[in-house]
C-alpha cells in the first residue's frame, strides 16, 4: 500500500517535471513579452504593451502574419483533402501494392526537414516556383497530409463496416454514400485535422525559411528579427503564435475527445 | 403456391479458392417468411449478400420478378437489409435514418417525414422519432432499423441475425413482431439465423445449408420430424441416428441391422432401399419409450444411464448403448421422478416402427 503512494506521487512529480520543461520557456517568453527591460532578465521591469505596439506597427510582421494565414489555411484544406482520400482508398480497396502505397503516404514525416527543404527549393527553382507562396503551400501540404491521413484512418476504423452497405442497401450510390454516410461519420477526425494540420503549417520553419523567398511566414520573420539583435517584439510575436496553435490544437483533441466519450458512453 | 418472387439458377459464389455457395437452386415465393438457417461458415450470409447484389454470384443467375439480378448495383434494388450490426447512422437522429431510403429516392422533405413517423408509431417507437440513435436501448433500435427497411415498401425484406444481440425475453417479443408485421405487410421475408427456435417460429419454409450446399429445404415441422440426411438430423434437436445394414424389405417397413441389433423401420417418401445397401434412421429423443423392465417385443436397445441434464419440465437423459454410442432420451420430468434412476443402472429405450425415420446410406 505505501510503495502505490511513494510510486503515485514519484509519477506525479515526474509528470510535473515534464510540463515544467515544455512550458516554463513559453510561459518566460510570454512573461517578457510585457517586460519593459530591453534584456529578458530578473527581477522585471515594469508590465509594457510597448512590444505590442511595435508589432502592431511593423508593416513586415503584417505581411508574415498574412502569409501565414492564407498559407496554413490552404495547407489545412488540401492535406485534409489528401489525408481523406487516402484513408478511404485505404479503408475501402484492397489491392496488391497497399503496403507500398501506405509507405509511400507516410514517408515525408520521415525524411529530415532539412534535406527535404533544400529538395523542394531544388525543385521548385526548376519548375519557376521558387519563392512563391503557392510553393510553400505545396511542400507544407506534402509534410502535413501524412498526419491528416492518419488521423482520418483512425476515425474510418472505428467505422461499423456494414455502415457504407447499409447507405447503398437503402438507395444511395457511391458516391452518395460517401457524401452522406462517410464524410459525416468522418467530421470530428476532418475537423481535428484541419485544425492540426493548420498548426503545424503555421509553426513550420525549416522549410519555409529555405523556399519562402520574399513571402516570409511568421516563424522566418522571428528569426530575422532575433538575427539582428534581442528584441523582445519576438516574445509579443511568440506569444501569439503560442496562442493560435495551441488553440487549434485543443479544438482539434476537444473535437476528438467529446465524440469519443459519447459513443463510448451510449456503447456502455 | 404463390408466384415465384426471387430464383436462385444453379448460383455458386466463390473466393478465391474457397466456394461459399455451391450450386444452389432455390425459389422464394411472393409473400412468405422464409428462413436460411445453418452453422456460421454455411454460406447463408453470402446468399443473402447476394441478394442484396452486395456480393456478385461466380456463376448461374438470380432473378428476381424473371429478371437477372447479378449485375445490378445494391442502390438499384429494391432488396432493404436488416443488419445483425443493425448498421443506424449514429450522426442521424432516429427519423432521420428513417428518412435515408426516402431521400435516396428523391421524396421531398415533408412527405418523407410524414412517411417516417408514420412508421415509427407503426413500430410503437414514435415517441423516440427525435431521439439520437445511441440513447436508444436495444429493442428501440432494432424497431428504428425496421422502419428504416420497410419505409420504402419494398417487395422483399431481407434479415440477416437481426435478434442475435438482444437478451431472450426481447427476442420472443421480436419473434412475435416480426411475423404479425410480416403477415400484416404481405411482403417477403427472408431471415438468415443460425438460430432453430427462430426459425422454426417465425418461418413458413426453412432452408437449411452446410458447407455451401442447401442440406433440406421444408417447413419447419417436416425438417424437424423428418430430416432427409444425418446433417439436418444432426442440426436440428435431439435425435439418435442409427446406422447399419438393409437386412430386408417388405411393403412399408424395412429392416435394419447394426451393432445394436435389428431395427424395424417404417419407410415414407422416396427411399427404395435393396437389401445389403449401407443405411441409416433417425429416433429423436423425445419419441423414445424408457422403461426399467425389458418391453416384450419391437425396437429396443438395452442401456445405461450417464447424466442427465434438466432444463425445467423435461430432461435430457444421456445413455450408453452397448456398442459404446450415446443415446438421448427426453422425458418430461415429472415422469422422471416416477421411475427411480440410479446411476449406471440398466433401462431400456424401444419405439413404435413408425416413429423412426428412414434417411438412406448417408
Amino acid at each position: 500500500m505505501k510503495s502505490d503512494r511513494v510510486l503515485k506521487w514519484f509519477l506525479y512529480g515526474y509528470l510535473a517535471l515534464v510540463l515544467i520543461f515544455i512550458f516554463a520557456p513559453i510561459i518566460f517568453s510570454v512573461i517578457f513579452s510585457f517586460n519593459s527591460d530591453r534584456f529578458p532578465t530578473i527581477p522585471l521591469g515594469s508590465f509594457t504593451l510597448k512590444w505590442y505596439e511595435t508589432i502592431w506597427q511593423d508593416p513586415d510582421v503584417w505581411e508574415a502574419a498574412r502569409t501565414s494565414l492564407i498559407v496554413s489555411f490552404s495547407v489545412a484544406t488540401i492535406a485534409t483533402l489528401l489525408g481523406f482520400a487516402t484513408a478511404y482508398t485505404d479503408y475501402r480497396y484492397r489491392f496488391k501494392l497497399k503496403p507500398l502505397y501506405l509507405a509511400l503516404i507516410l514517408l515525408p514525416p520521415t525524411i529530415p526537414l532539412i534535406i527535404m527543404a533544400l529538395a523542394m527549393l531544388a525543385w521548385f527553382a526548376k519548375i519557376g516556383l521558387a519563392g512563391k507562396v503557392a510553393s510553400i503551400i505545396i511542400a507544407h501540404s506534402v509534410l502535413t497530409a501524412p498526419f491528416a491521413m492518419a488521423i482520418i484512418r483512425l476515425r474510418l476504423s472505428q467505422m461499423d463496416a456494414t455502415l457504407e452497405a447499409a447507405a447503398w442497401n437503402l438507395g444511395a450510390d457511391q458516391w452518395r454514400a460517401l457524401r452522406r454516410v462517410i464524410v459525416p461519420f468522418c467530421r470530428p477526425a476532418i475537423v481535428s485535422s484541419f485544425c492540426l494540420t493548420a498548426a503545424v503549417s503555421f509553426d513550420e520553419f525549416a522549410i519555409a525559411w529555405f523556399i519562402s523567398g520574399l513571402n516570409k511566414t511568421i516563424p522566418v520573420i522571428i528569426l530575422e528579427i532575433v538575427t539582428g539583435n534581442i528584441d523582445p517584439q519576438v516574445n509579443a510575436i511568440g506569444s501569439f503564435v503560442f496562442l493560435t496553435s495551441i488553440t487549434l490544437v485543443v479544438i482539434a483533441q476537444v473535437v476528438l475527445m467529446t465524440r469519443d466519450k459519447k459513443e463510448k458512453v451510449n456503447h456502455g | 403456391m404463390a408466384d415465384a418472387l426471387v430464383e436462385f439458377d444453379s448460383v455458386v459464389k466463390r473466393f478465391g479458392d474457397f466456394t461459399a455457395v455451391e450450386t444452389m437452386n432455390f425459389t422464394i415465393h411472393e409473400g412468405e417468411f422464409i428462413a436460411i438457417m445453418g452453422p456460421s461458415g454455411c454460406g447463408k450470409t453470402t446468399t443473402l449478400r447476394m441478394l442484396a447484389g452486395l456480393e456478385e454470384p461466380s456463376e448461374g443467375e438470380i432473378r428476381m420478378q424473371g429478371r437477372v439480378m447479378n449485375h445490378l448495383p445494391p442502390h438499384e434494388r429494391d432488396t432493404p437489409m436488416v443488419w445483425q450490426s443493425l448498421a443506424l447512422f449514429p450522426f442521424l437522429n432516429a427519423r432521420e435514418n428513417v428518412e435515408f431510403g426516402l431521400e435516396m429516392r428523391g421524396v421531398d422533405a415533408a412527405a418523407r417525414t410524414k412517411k417516417a413517423l408514420e412508421w415509427l408509431d407503426r413500430l410503437e417507437i414514435g415517441e423516440f422519432a427525435e431521439r439520437d440513435i445511441n440513447s436508444l436501448s436495444g429493442g428501440q433500435k432494432q424497431r428504428v432499423a425496421l422502419a428504416r427497411s420497410l419505409v420504402t415498401e419494398p417487395k422483399i425484406l431481407l434479415l440477416d441475425e437481426p435478434l442475435s444481440a438482444l437478451d431472450a425475453n426481447l427476442v420472443i417479443r421480436m419473434q412475435s413482431m416480426l411475423t404479425r408485421l410480416q403477415r400484416e405487410l404481405g411482403i417477403t421475408f427472408v431471415y438468415v439465423t443460425h438460430s432453430q427456435s427462430e426459425a422454426f417460429a417465425m418461418a413458413d419454409r426453412v432452408v437449411i445449408m452446410s458447407r455451401g450446399h442447401i442440406a433440406q429445404i421444408g417447413m419447419p415441422r417436416d425438417i424437424y420430424r423428418a430430416p432427409e440426411n444425418r446433417f439436418v438430423a444432426e442440426f436440428v434437436g435431439r435425435n439418435n441416428i442409427i446406422s447399419g445394414t438393409v437386412k430386408s424389405t417388405s411393403g412399408k417397413m424395412v429392416t435394419i441391422a447394426g451393432s445394436l441389433g435389428q431395427f424395424k423401420v417404417a419407410l415414407g417418401g422416396v427411399h427404395q432401399p435393396v437389401v445389403g445397401d449401407a443405411a441409416s434412421f433417425v429416433i429423436a429423443a423425445d419419441l423414445v419409450h424408457l422403461s426399467t423392465t425389458k418391453p416384450k417385443a419391437g425396437n429396443m436397445i438395452e442401456c445405461s444411464l450417464i447424466s442427465e441434464e434438466f432444463i425445467g419440465s423435461v430432461v435430457t437423459l444421456f445413455l450408453e448403448a452397448p456398442d459404446g454410442s450415446e443415446f438421448k432420451v427426453q422425458i418430461q420430468e415429472r415422469e422422471l421422478s416416477d421411475m427411480d434412476l440410479k446411476h449406471m443402472g440398466r433401462v431400456f429405450v424401444s419405439w413404435a416402427s413408425d416413429r423412426a425415420h428412414f434417411i438412406g446410406a448417408c
